[in-house]
This record gives structure tokens, C-alpha cells and sequence, in this order.
């Protein structure tokens, strides 16, 4: 079952210009992205910054409104499409898509003590009864290893890793069908990284949970994700599952994007793949294939034709003209 | 055309063994008024031309410091306690004696002569050290002519000679464009730039590809390679990501908590590990190599706040090879080990 599917979901912001700050220009941020997601999977969503991906999180949970498109969530069997709603009607919905966010220092209410910081999402959806929710906030704190007694504290006496947590536990409390993070661990030191990517991994088999992971760093993903999707200037260039994408990248930017990763071992310094000039502007795309600039194997027909997604293998989509011609180098 | 760089013209620098900077028991102090911070506590070591030592570890180890330490810009209250920095010799005098760093006051000018002429620095973030008012030009040509006779003129050439040698596309156009006009990876470019304008002999690059994407820190590393290559300069790479360091160092001190707990060559670092530190670090790092969705070995518990520095060993709480009563009272001492390695930790001897 698909928790849920987004369909050619686009965001264009207006570049206004002059006095009458009238619209000379639109940046595409995202720019026809369709993917789906399975209940109790891992989709990451990789790329580089203004690749579009915390766009496509923030218009998940339509904090931000799609310019067009579909996302359709399924809630207890029944499917919302969330790009149409209103804010009004959206509320209603909104308890069952839940963010776990970057920064565990700006992303805290400082004033406020840890079990309001968790209790206030059951309070704001009905849980009257302190008692109720005194009793599911121990439970949350279970859940994320933090001992009870941590209760009264405030953000200010806990570590990076340890308001993580804190974070991750107020985005469970409401049982939600889909938490969506962005980049949840690149703020911290590597010793506690880990520490979060296994929780979030525990939780995940204990609980069914749904993730979209946005993240940019390519070693990260690969442990926590069933299935990956690698964006390029607001398009989804390749989706598909992690061993065959890691392994077999299909398309030539999720192959120099591996090959850039430099491996924690000094005995494969690798001859890698390194990518001439600069990402493409989203407000002024090239021609044909956004990609095509950069790409050692384009050919004329990439400089014309924008390439479109295809099921090169079962379940492996890429958006490349030649992916079914070239053979490209993965990360064993 | 720009004119040939006359900076490609110079011979790299004859790699031999002896190092051109000692760093001796090192150790920066900050007196605040909430307590004193160790933020650097008796560190180490030897950087020698040619090659790349790479300063590595966790928020909080002090290895920034460590490089601030080496050029005098400590920010106050901060200031070095104790040791010895040797810089040897001397660009136009290679014979000169050896000058101890650590007893000159930061505002000399024997100070000022050697920052940026001897060694210089690059920054972690490129948009937030360079002035947005001035032009990325303008800025070379204050560090060339602050250490040369340069007119502007030739001053200004250098730097179009200097932006071509680090890649930068259309140097002559891009030399009198501002700091903002620029991306993230053509920022770090020029930052470099500035940093060669006066040929230091050594460059400390200080997370010089953090704040980048990926894609653009593969092109930076592989610019400071074939720079080092070219220059025979000694790079000091301080850096918290294990992946760079596999990549580009060839010596490597791993820091915790201001100190050095282990010191080698970097493939013995990576395959044999001898700090207990060191060893769970590696275990817990995410690979791009793993099996996907598997768990990561954790290492148990975060860096202790600096006010909170424990006593003896301070890795000792986190440490999974903690001996009671010995760990916690006293302070392994650095262990030359007879392979040449150096490691702090009461495993490898030293016991009281």
C-alpha cells in the first residue's frame, strides 16, 4: 500500500523585478516530481542544495502551496489529495504528516519545558486530560531512550543528540502516517549521528513508521533507506533501490555524485568522476536535459530533447537518453 | 589571455623529510569568567613540505584552534598557555634559524611578515571572510601587496594569474566581480587564491569543503592536490570528516577534547587504530560502502561540555575500555610507540 503518491508536483517561485515588482521570470524549484511511498519504508530524497528537495518535503506539508501537481496521502484507508485543500481543510489532516527537523537547536522552543514541547501536539488534537497525556509523554520518551525524569528539563540541558530525540519523539506522538526529515542528522557530530540513524531505523521496524528522508550526504542515506531519489535541478533524475542505485547507478549525475563521496578508506583514493563547471539555474535551465552541461556522455540529442522518466528495469526509473546504453560505475 | 602566472614558474619545492613546522606541546587556554577552557591541551606535531597532516576529530577538539593558535589569531580571552611552535627556516632565507611562533606577540611584525607569507589560511566559510565590499580582486591585491613592492597594476595581474591557476573561469571578468556575485565552490577558488597570492610554503585549510556539496568538494580536494603537487606545499587539513582525511592526508592526528590521543600514518589510522577513541569513531561512521539499512556501532553518550571537561582521560566516560580508578584519576601520557606511532591511552603503557 502506497502511504503516498505525489504526481507531477511542481513549485515555481515568481522573480519579481522593478517597481511595479512585476514577474519577469519564474524559479523552478521543483519541476514535475513523481514518486511514491510504500507504508513502512525509507524514501530518501538526495541532491544537491537548490536541487528542490527541501522544496518538495515543504510542499508535502504544504507548508509551502504546489504551483501544481497531486500529493495524495492515505489516512486510514482513505486518500487526500493535500494540494488542493485549504488551510482550513487541511487541519484536520495535518496530525497525520509529521517533520522531524535540521536543527535540534532553533527547532525547540526554548521557554518551554520537554513535556509540553512533546505533550502540545496531543493537547492542540483533543487530549484534554493531563493525566492521558502525562502517561503517553513517558511513553515517547520510552521510545526515544530518554529517561522519564528528563520531563522538566528544558532544551537548553540537552546535548545535539539528545534534542534530536526529543524532536523525534514530539513527531511520534500523534501516531503519524508519514514523518518527513530533513537532513535530521547533518547538524550533529558523527559519534551521535549514528546514535539517531539507529533509533530512527529501531523505531521504524517497532512502529511500521513511513519516512522521507531529504538528506544531501550519500553515506547516510545508504543506512537508513529502502529506496533512493536523486534530484537535479528540480527533476527527479533516478529512482530506485538502494543496492541497485549504489551499485548500479543508471543515471551519469547519480554516478559522479557517488564517485565524489570520498570513502573512510586511504587505500581506495578512487580516480573519480569529477564534475566540470556548475549546477544549472533553475530560474534559467539549458536547453534539452538540465544535466547535459556537465555530462561526459552527452550525445547532440541531450542538448535538444529534455529526456523523459522511464522503467528501465522493474521498479528503476531513470530520466536519461542513453541509460539503457552506457554502463556506469557504482560503489560496491 | 592572462599573462603566464609567474607563480607556475616556480620549481616545487624539493620534497625532503625534514618538517618546516614543529608544534610542540601546545596548549591554548580561554580564561572566561564562567571557568576556563582547555580548548587545546598539549598537542604535537610535525608538518613537512609536500605532504598533508590532517588535524581530525569532533566539534569541540580543538583543532581550529590549533591552526589559529599556529598564526596568532587566538580571539581573545583566548591565548597559548604553554609550548612551542618552530617554524624553520625562512622563504628568502632557507638558512635562517628557526623562529618559535608561540613566543612572538600575535601584533609584531615578524608576526605579520609571516601570516600569509608563510603560511596561510582557508577559511571554513568562504562568504562570511571575505569583505562584501570590496572586490574579490581588490582583496588578492591587498594580501600581494602587503607583502610585496607589487605597483597595482602588477598587483592586479598577479591576481587574474592567481584566479587562473585555481580554476576559475574567465579570471579577467571574474576579478573585479564581488564576493556574493560568486557560488559556494568559485568562492572557495578565490579564497584559495588569496591564500597563494604570496606563496606561503605552508597552507592550513581549515574544513575547506564543509560548507560545500559534494560534487564541488571533489573538485576543491582535487585543486589543493594538484596545487600541493605543483608548490610542494605542506597542507594542515583540519577537517571532522573521516572521508576526507582517508582521501587527501598522509599523517594524521586524531583530537579529542584538546588533545591529541592518536598519532600516525594514515593508513595505519584506518587499519589498525590503537585508541579506543579512534577505534569507535571509525566503527560509527555511515559508509557509502555498507550494506544498506544496516545499524551503525554507536559510540554511547556526546561530547562533554567544555566547563565540564572530566578529569583524567577525558575520553573516559565514553570510553568502552574504561578501567576504574585509573582512567578517571590521571592523564595518559603520549606513548612513542616503536613503530613511530603515538598514541594517549593507558592500554598502550604508561601507567602511574
Amino acid at each position: 500500500m502506497n502511504v503516498l503518491e505525489v504526481t507531477d508536483l511542481r513549485k515555481h517561485f515568481p522573480i519579481r523585478r522593478g517597481f511595479l515588482r512585476r514577474i519577469v521570470g519564474h524559479v523552478r524549484a521543483v519541476d514535475g516530481v513523481t514518486f511514491h511511498i510504500r507504508k513502512g519504508e525509507t524514501l530518501a530524497l538526495v541532491g544537491e542544495s537548490g536541487c528542490g528537495k527541501t522544496t518538495v518535503s515543504r510542499c508535502i506539508l504544504r507548508a509551502l502551496a504546489p504551483t501544481a501537481g497531486a500529493i495524495r496521502l492515505s489516512i486510514d484507508g482513505s486518500v487526500v489529495d493535500l494540494a488542493t485543500l485549504s488551510k482550513r481543510e487541511l487541519k484536520r489532516y495535518r496530525r497525520h504528516m509529521q517533520m522531524v527537523f535540521q536543527d535540534p537547536f532553533s527547532s525547540l522552543n526554548p521557554r518551554m519545558g520537554i513535556a509540553d514541547i512533546i505533550g502540545e501536539p496531543l493537547l492542540v488534537n483533543g487530549m484534554r486530560s493531563a493525566d492521558e497525556r502525562r502517561k503517553r509523554v513517558g511513553e515517547l520518551l520510552d521510545m526515544v531512550q530518554l529517561p522519564r525524569a528528563y520531563r522538566s528539563r528544558f532544551p537548553h540541558a540537552f546535548s545535539g543528540g539528545q534534542r534530536q530525540r526529543i524532536g523525534i519523539a514530539r513527531a511520534l506522538a500523534l501516531n503519524p502516517s508519514l514523518i518527513v526529515a530533513d537532513e535530521p542528522v547533518s547538524a550533529l557530530d558523527v559519534s551521535v549521528q549514528a546514535q539517531i540513524l539507529n533509533l530512527m531505523l529501531d523505531l521504524q521496524d517497532r512502529l511500521g513508521l513511513t519516512y522521507l528522508f531529504v538528506a544531501h550526504d550519500l553515506s547516510v542515506v545508504k543506512h537508513i533507506s529502502d529506496r533512493v531519489a536523486v534530484m537535479y535541478v528540480g527533476r527527479i533524475v533516478e529512482i530506485a533501490s538502494t543496492q541497485s542505485l549504489y551499485e548500479r547507478p543508471k543515471h551519469p549525475y547519480t554516478e559522479a555524485l557517488l564517485s565524489a563521496v570520498p570513502k573512510a578508506d586511504p587505500r581506495i583514493r578512487a580516480d573519480r568522476v569529477i564534475l566540470e563547471r556548475e549546477v544549472a539555474d533553475p530560474a534559467n535551465p539549458p536547453p534539452g536535459c538540465y544535466f547535459h552541461p556537465r555530462c561526459r556522455y552527452a550525445q547532440e540529442r541531450c542538448r535538444v530533447e529534455a529526456p523523459q522518466m522511464e522503467e528501465v528495469e522493474p521498479n528503476r526509473w531513470v530520466s536519461c537518453h542513453r541509460a539503457r546504453e552506457i554502463s556506469l560505475r557504482g560503489v560496491q | 589571455m592572462p599573462p603566464t602566472p609567474t607563480v607556475e614558474n616556480i620549481t616545487a619545492a624539493k620534497v625532503n623529510n625534514a618538517p618546516i613546522l614543529s608544534v610542540r606541546g601546545l596548549k591554548t587556554y580561554f580564561h572566561l569568567s564562567e571557568g576556563l577552557v582547555r580548548a587545546v591541551d598539549g598537542v604535537s606535531f610535525d608538518v613537512r613540505p609536500g605532504r598533508t597532516l590532517g588535524l581530525v576529530g569532533e566539534s569541540g577538539c580543538g583543532k581550529s584552534v590549533t591552526a589559529r593558535s599556529i598564526l596568532g589569531i587566538v580571539d581573545p580571552p583566548g591565548r597559548i598557555e604553554a609550548g612551542e611552535i618552530w617554524l624553520y627556516g625562512a622563504t628568502e632565507n632557507p638558512t635562517a634559524a628557526p623562529t618559535n611562533l608561540a613566543a612572538l606577540p600575535p601584533r609584531s611584525a615578524q608576526m605579520r611578515a609571516i601570516r600569509g607569507k608563510e603560511i596561510a589560511l582557508i577559511f571554513q566559510e568562504p562568504m562570511s571572510s571575505f569583505s562584501h565590499y570590496y572586490t574579490v580582486g581588490n582583496q588578492i591585491m591587498e594580501a600581494i601587496q602587503e607583502h610585496s613592492n607589487a605597483t597595482r597594476k602588477q598587483a592586479h595581474a598577479r591576481a587574474i594569474a592567481l584566479l587562473h591557476t585555481v580554476g576559475v573561469p574567465q579570471p579577467e571578468r571574474r576579478v573585479d566581480e564581488y564576493p556574493f556575485q560568486l557560488s559556494g565552490g568559485l568562492r572557495q577558488r578565490v579564497m584559495i587564491a588569496m591564500a597563494l597570492a604570496c606563496d606561503p610554503r605552508i597552507l592550513i585549510a581549515d574544513e575547506p569543503t564543509t560548507a560545500l556539496d559534494v560534487t564541488t568538494q571533489a573538485q576543491i580536494l582535487d585543486l589543493l592536490r594538484s596545487l600541493q603537487e605543483q608548490r610542494g606545499l605542506a597542507l594542515i587539513l583540519i577537517t571532522h570528516d573521516m572521508g576526507v582525511i582517508a582521501e587527501m592526508a598522509d599523517d594524521v592526528v586524531v583530537m579529542y577534547l584538546g588533545r591529541a590521543v592518536e598519532k600516525g600514518p594514515v593508513d595505519d589510522i584506518f587499519h589498525a587504530p590503537r585508541h579506543p577513541y579512534t577505534q569507535a569513531l571509525l566503527r560509527s561512521i555511515p559508509s557509502i560502502l555498507a550494506a544498506p539499512r544496516t545499524k551503525l556501532a554507536t559510540l554511547g553518550g556526546s561530547i562533554p561540555h567544555p566547563f565540564n571537561r572530566p578529569a583524567g582521560c577525558p575520553f573516559h566516560p565514553r570510553c568502552p575500555e574504561f578501567i576504574a580508578a585509573l582512567c578517571d584519576n590521571a592523564v595518559p601520557p603520549v606513548l612513542t610507540e616503536a613503530d613511530g606511532r603515538e598514541v594517549s591511552c593507558f592500554l598502550h603503557g604508561g601507567r602511574p
